[in-house]
């Protein structure tokens, strides 16, 4: 499959550059692809990733260079001009119409008419056939958005291959998805791949370039570092390839948690139900202790730290802090009382993208005091400016619009909003999820250095391997239970992967 | 130079000294002040002067937009708040006395503050979208109105009342001061305490406010409280204008123009940032513009065409996508010009975007 160097590439690009204004975000980078092959795109954020997939996708005009589809030189002016050359594009972001029927959503634009009408039937009969041939159990008649996401992305692979597609573009295909739907969509690119597809495969997963990828392509700085193939090309060199540097070694912590029994313990959980993610869970976190939460999707790990920190109301059980019982009915409330909650999902829960850095930071200190009593504006540049610095905010610009900022920075900029509130507890849920590798490891070790201040922290994150290494303890999640809550040095990945994945799992289906 | 280009009021300030400018050139008068027994007259006074109450609902509206919300039940608030303003005069002993008057003008304002904080309870508290619950008022309003006049277009002889619309203060108009009281006021609270940025917040994204421990429901609830009051003290100076209660033609319409001149002054229906003074420039644009088509003598049967005409075109100066289509065009241009020419220059407005693209 792989013996491809001798082949000819379906895609070929040579010479590609982009500029905004006076920078480049795509600088002189030849790229190709071959038939029946995952390529990897691989790169820091702002590595360029983003800007070559709008090359090849003919959502961005190259300023220089040759885009070679099969042969033959392409120019496409407009996305529908790349779609009609057979490159198919899934985005990160799902753009499907989730009030239309799955059927409807594969075939939009395409629609099968008998006299001018659209016929209903004999769409759904064809998106039936899709579907099938991807494998994939869904009524095509079915209301798109009442299929979970990761359903909703395979409809979107299902839409992109159901033209005549030679080129298949994915950009964070997995970021919502967890371990068996991931198992799923690999799946169907490997069917692909033995069709002859040429695919692109951009994920910030390691593991899952390293399963599925044949071949990989390093950016930097909008240049080309290299091209590799995955089997030749080791995990740790990777890494800093992506970087040009060492990448940060994540700083283990003198573990003093798990073992003494006597520890004071902040808050704790018990019997906490709420609503029909989380039944009866308990849950302790001392002073200065670093808690991991580990389940698989849908096993309450995101209904738990809504529960404990006032933003889901509780059905069921109670919550002490420091011994006394309190009642958190609303974020506030928690705030109030030092318990802080950083959502999973950042866009939509946390940054408010036209606001500024500066007042994105300053936000929840500034709601706390009431608006009454607003912080004069030099005291707010202050506190600002001291978090991005202490966090390492890129760039260390307090007007920029927040939404303008990476991932990563998305994140620390949400991380310094809720450390300005000088909390007790902080809980995060998916902090790392969808930011680079350097930003990640930045954030890992932040949280240890928080702890190591005397902060306790709720750590919940679906790769189990950084629960492990960022947790003191680990809380294992089912169904809406801890199951069990074991010191992390007792714990590998395979051991807590089976714990995870409960045996009785298979007996419910 | 190019700074002042990207200022976000300087569409709405330059399509307004566009209509002052046209205006004095069609006639001279147009700038001509004159003072007549110690108190100011002219065209542009007769603007400040009628201004004030859309100025007054428009300033509400800001706020309520701010929030992501709309409040079409400004003129129906209106209607009541002259309603009850006027029955409360109308059956004093005696109509004349400053007492009486300023006892139903609050009243009046008390009532709409009660209606404000029920759009409010609808919106912030039921969690009915603000479009249809704000309907709900608009459509009822003017039926209590006429509950409380009796079905009658009440008219009083009230000297303090009628001050209110056409008195003077001082050389200006006393209708222009309560302008620059609320003007102000609005101001002041938005801008000096930091309910202006929470009002961001929350208009933004709501849920990400609460999260942040913003006390999202109340702040949408004084919005809508704010826009009522305001709409009560707009209709009274309506009332006092006409010196009648006219159930029917109080604010007709009204909501419409104040939310014109809330996206004139650049002011997004998306919510989140507003401008309180892009809004005080929005209501003058549409004053002057008024003025203009009666000056102009527009028959009254066309004059909505030519507002309409005007108000679409100071709208597609203000558009940016129209704008950098203008530049696109111009750019073409440039790039088919024989022997190549220099590089065409990047436009200003795409760069904030593609810097997004390039992150």
């Amino acid at each position: 499959m792989t013996g491809a160097d001798v082949a000819q590439p379906l895609l070929e690009l040579t010479g590609a550059t982009v500029r905004f204004g006076a920078d480049a975000a795509l600088d002189d980078v030849s790229f190709r692809m071959f038939p029946g092959e995952v390529h990897s795109l691989m790169g820091e954020n702002g590595a360029g990733k983003s800007t070559l997939i709008k090359a090849i996708t003919g959502a961005l005009p190259l300023d220089a260079g040759r885009l070679v589809l099969d042969g033959r030189e392409v120019r496409f002016a407009r996305p529908h001009d790349a779609q009609r050359a057979g490159i198919g594009t899934v985005y990160q972001e799902i753009e499907l119409l989730p009030n239309l029927s799955v059927a409807e959503n594969i075939l939009l634009g395409r629609e099968p008419r008998s006299r001018g009408v659209v016929n209903q039937r004999l769409m759904r009969r064809r998106a039936g056939e899709i579907l099938a041939d991807l494998g994939l159990d869904v009524d095509p008649a079915s209301p798109l958005g009442m299929h979970s996401v990761a359903v909703q992305q395979l409809v979107a692979i299902a839409r992109a291959i159901s033209t005549d597609v030679r080129v298949l573009v994915l950009d964070e295909p997995t970021s919502s998805l967890d371990l068996d739907e991931v198992a799923e969509l690999f799946r169907i690119i490997r069917e692909l791949r033995a069709r002859g597809v040429a695919i692109l495969f951009v994920s910030h997963f390691l593991d899952q370039v390293y399963e599925i990828c044949d071949r990989v392509t390093v950016l930097r700085d909008g240049k080309l570092v290299g091209e590799y193939l995955t089997r030749e090309l080791l995990r740790i060199d990777l890494v800093n390839k992506m970087l040009g540097r060492e990448a940060g070694e994540f700083k283990a912590r003198e573990r003093t948690f798990g073992e003494d029994a006597d520890q004071p313990v902040f808050l704790s959980a018990r019997g906490v139900g709420a609503g029909p993610g989380i039944a009866a869970a308990d849950l302790d976190v001392g002073e200065g202790e670093v808690v991991g939460v580990a389940g698989l999707l849908g096993s309450g790990r995101t209904s738990l730290a809504r529960a404990i920190t006032g933003v889901a109301g509780l059905d069921a059980g109670i919550i002490r802090i420091e011994g006394r019982p309190v009642h958190l009915d609303s974020p506030r409330k928690a705030i109030s009382l030092g318990v802080v909650y950083s959502s999973e999902n950042r866009r939509v829960e946390g940054i408010l993208g036209e606001l500024s850095v500066l007042e994105n930071i300053t936000l929840a200190v500034q709601a706390q005091r009431g608006f009454w009593r607003r912080m004069r504006p030099a005291r707010q540049r202050e506190l600002a400016q001291s978090w991005v610095e202490a966090l390492g905010i890129r760039p260390p610009d307090l007007d920029r619009p927040a939404g303008t900022l990476s991932g990563g920075n998305q994140q620390k900029v949400l991380l310094a909003r809720l450390l300005a509130l000088a909390p007790r507890v902080l809980v995060l849920d998916e902090p790392t999820r969808g930011i680079d590798v350097g930003a990640k490891v930045e954030i890992q070790n932040l949280v240890g250095e928080l702890a190591d201040n005397g902060l306790s922290v709720v750590f919940i994150s679906a790769e189990l391997e950084e629960v492990l290494r960022v947790g003191d303890r680990v809380a294992i999640l089912r169904d809406g239970r801890v199951v069990e809550t074991l010191p992390s040095h007792d714990v590998t990945v395979d051991s807590l992967l089976a714990l995870v994945a409960s045996p009785d799992d298979e007996q419910e289906g | 130079m190019t700074r002042i280009w990207k200022h976000r009021l300087f569409w709405p300030i330059a399509s307004l000294l566009g209509l002052i400018v046209i205006n004095s050139v069609a006639r001279p008068q147009f700038l001509s002040i004159t003072m007549r027994d110690g108190e100011l007259y002219g065209a542009l006074i007769n603007i400040l002067r009628n201004s004030a109450p859309l100025m007054l609902v428009a300033l509400g509206m800001t706020i309520v937009i701010a929030t992501r919300g709309i409040d079409l039940s400004v003129g129906a608030v209106m209607a009541v708040s002259g309603a009850v303003a006027l029955t409360v005069i109308d059956n004093a002993a005696d109509p004349d006395n400053l007492g009486t008057v300023l006892g139903a003008v609050g009243l009046a304002v008390l009532v709409s503050l009660a209606l404000g904080a029920w759009n409010g309870f609808l919106v912030a508290v039921l969690g009915i979208q603000p479009i249809i619950a704000t309907l709900v008022l608009m459509l009822a309003g003017r039926g209590v109105a006429l509950l409380i006049t009796g079905g009658f277009i009440t008219t009083v002889n009230s000297a303090p009342f009628s001050y209110i619309a056409s008195g003077y203060l001082t050389v200006l108009p006393f209708a222009f001061f309560i302008s620059v009281a609320a003007i102000t006021l609005i101001a002041l609270v938005e801008r000096r305490t930091a309910l202006g940025v929470l009002t961001e917040a929350v208009g933004i994204n709501p849920e990400a406010s609460r999260l942040a421990g913003v006390r999202a429901r109340g702040i949408i609830w004084g919005a809508y409280i704010v826009s009522g009051v305001l709409a009560g003290v707009a209709g009274v100076i309506y009332a006092s204008n006409i010196r009648a209660a006219d159930a029917n033609a109080a604010g007709l319409f009204i909501e419409l123009y104040a939310i014109l001149a809330v996206v004139l002054g650049g002011t997004s229906l998306m919510g989140g940032k507003f401008s309180i003074a892009g809004t005080v420039v929005g209501v003058l644009i549409i004053q002057t513009l008024e003025s203009t088509i009666l000056f102009l003598g527009v028959p009254s049967a066309q004059s909505p065409v030519f507002f309409a005409i005007v108000v679409v075109i100071v709208v597609m100066l203000q558009s940016s996508r129209v704008r950098r289509g203008f530049a696109r065009l111009a750019r073409l241009r440039q790039r088919r010009a024989p022997d190549g020419g220099p590089p065409p220059d990047v436009d200003p407005d795409l760069e904030p975007k593609r810097t997004e693209v390039a992150a």
